[in-house]
């Protein structure tokens, strides 16, 4: 791809200057080495250096450049720049509050995922080696572990928009089978008991916005199903 | 009161589960009366009531509605839930949706056993 100009539509929003968070049209100059997103929004930092949006590493797996790209949510540094239809309307993750610009306050989302005590529980004395599992066991973690909490799929689902503070939300439900389906955790039940819950896991109604707009190509519906299913086969 | 976010129910569960039973009640039903209906040699009233007074269409119609207004409970309940932030607003909604679908209930039992 040669040079050519892209023409953007960005969300523009500072708290000490602006009263009104405003859509700022402003187009660059992108270089033919600029494939994704992110090199585009990199090189309009020169344009205006006042535009400001999270990024770290360029690759897909630190989850900060996550943001609203023409209306559905994604990472800037996996979005190919040609394949989006112009001007690129550019927002903040939806129903977080904004800090500035397409920078958001992900503290909700923190507390929720945190919430289902993201890490192994297992009392039995270490071993000398490291706890084994089974390759079958092992398996189950698949696309469960991969999340990197980039928050696109809690910020694109609407129970989570109307509930944030008590619904759990899909990265964190995703995060909690993933500790639940694990061989080596022992707090299945508690766990099992913290989600069974009105407003923690059943305001899931699988709208399955989460699926699509997973950059990872996670599915935490399926993950949310397999709690479900624990739950029922605790039950009855 | 102190302003505080409060989960921790614990229910929910065997709503969910309900929701799907009775969507497959009422799935089986709808075939069950599908069928009776288009067997009927002609659609009069006297066919038409004369298809619920069998007492097991009777007992399987019932079945339906209940099925119907429990799987409704659930789904009113959770809109309500989603949208609706002041308690004690929310807690009137939900008595008034009890209320209305017991009496519904009520009704179509009554309706059922006039015929």
């Amino acid at each position: 791809m040669s040079k050519r100009t892209v023409q953007f539509k960005i969300y523009r929003y500072d708290p000490d200057k602006d009263q009104q968070p405003y859509m700022q049209d402003i187009s660059v100059e992108l270089e033919a080495s600029d494939k994704k997103l992110l090199d585009a929004l990199v090189r309009l930092k020169v344009v205006d250096d006042t535009l400001s949006f999270r990024r770290s590493c360029r690759e897909g797996v630190c989850g900060s450049d996550a943001m609203n790209i023409n209306g559905k949510n994604g990472l800037a540094c996996l979005t190919d720049v040609d394949s989006l239809a112009q001007p690129i309307a550019l927002r903040p993750l939806p129903g977080l509050p904004v800090i500035r610009d397409l920078i958001v306050d992900m503290t909700q989302f923190f507390k929720q995922y945190h919430s289902i005590k993201p890490y192994l529980i297992n009392d039995e004395p270490a071993p000398e080696r490291e706890r084994l599992q089974t390759p079958e066991d092992r398996d189950e973690l698949n696309g469960l572990y991969e999340c990197i909490l980039c928050a696109c799929c809690s910020t694109s689902c609407p129970s989570f928009w109307w509930n944030p503070d008590k619904f759990v939300g899909p990265a964190g439900l995703l995060a909690a089978y993933r500790f639940i389906a694990d061989t080596r955790d022992q707090a299945t039940s508690a766990r099992l008991d913290n989600l069974e819950d009105p407003y923690r896991l059943f305001r899931c109604h699988t709208i399955m916005n989460c699926v699509d707009v997973c950059p990872k190509g996670l599915n935490p519906t399926r993950a949310i199903g397999k709690i479900k299913d624990l739950m029922v086969r605790r039950a009855i | 009161m102190v302003n505080r976010v409060v989960v921790g129910a614990h229910y929910g569960l065997k709503d969910w589960l309900a929701q799907r039973v009775t969507a497959v009640v009422m799935a089986i039903y709808t075939l069950y009366f599908a069928i009776n209906a288009l067997m009927l040699p002609a659609m009069t009233y006297e066919a038409w009531s004369g298809m619920f007074r069998g007492g097991f269409t009777r007992f399987v119609t019932l079945l339906f509605f209940f099925s119907l207004f429990y799987h409704a409970w659930v789904g009113i309940r959770d809109i309500w839930m989603d949208y609706v932030k002041p308690t004690g607003i929310r807690l009137v909604l939900h008595m008034l949706t009890l209320l209305v679908l017991v009496g519904y209930a009520g009704w179509v039992a009554q309706i059922l056993w006039r015929l």
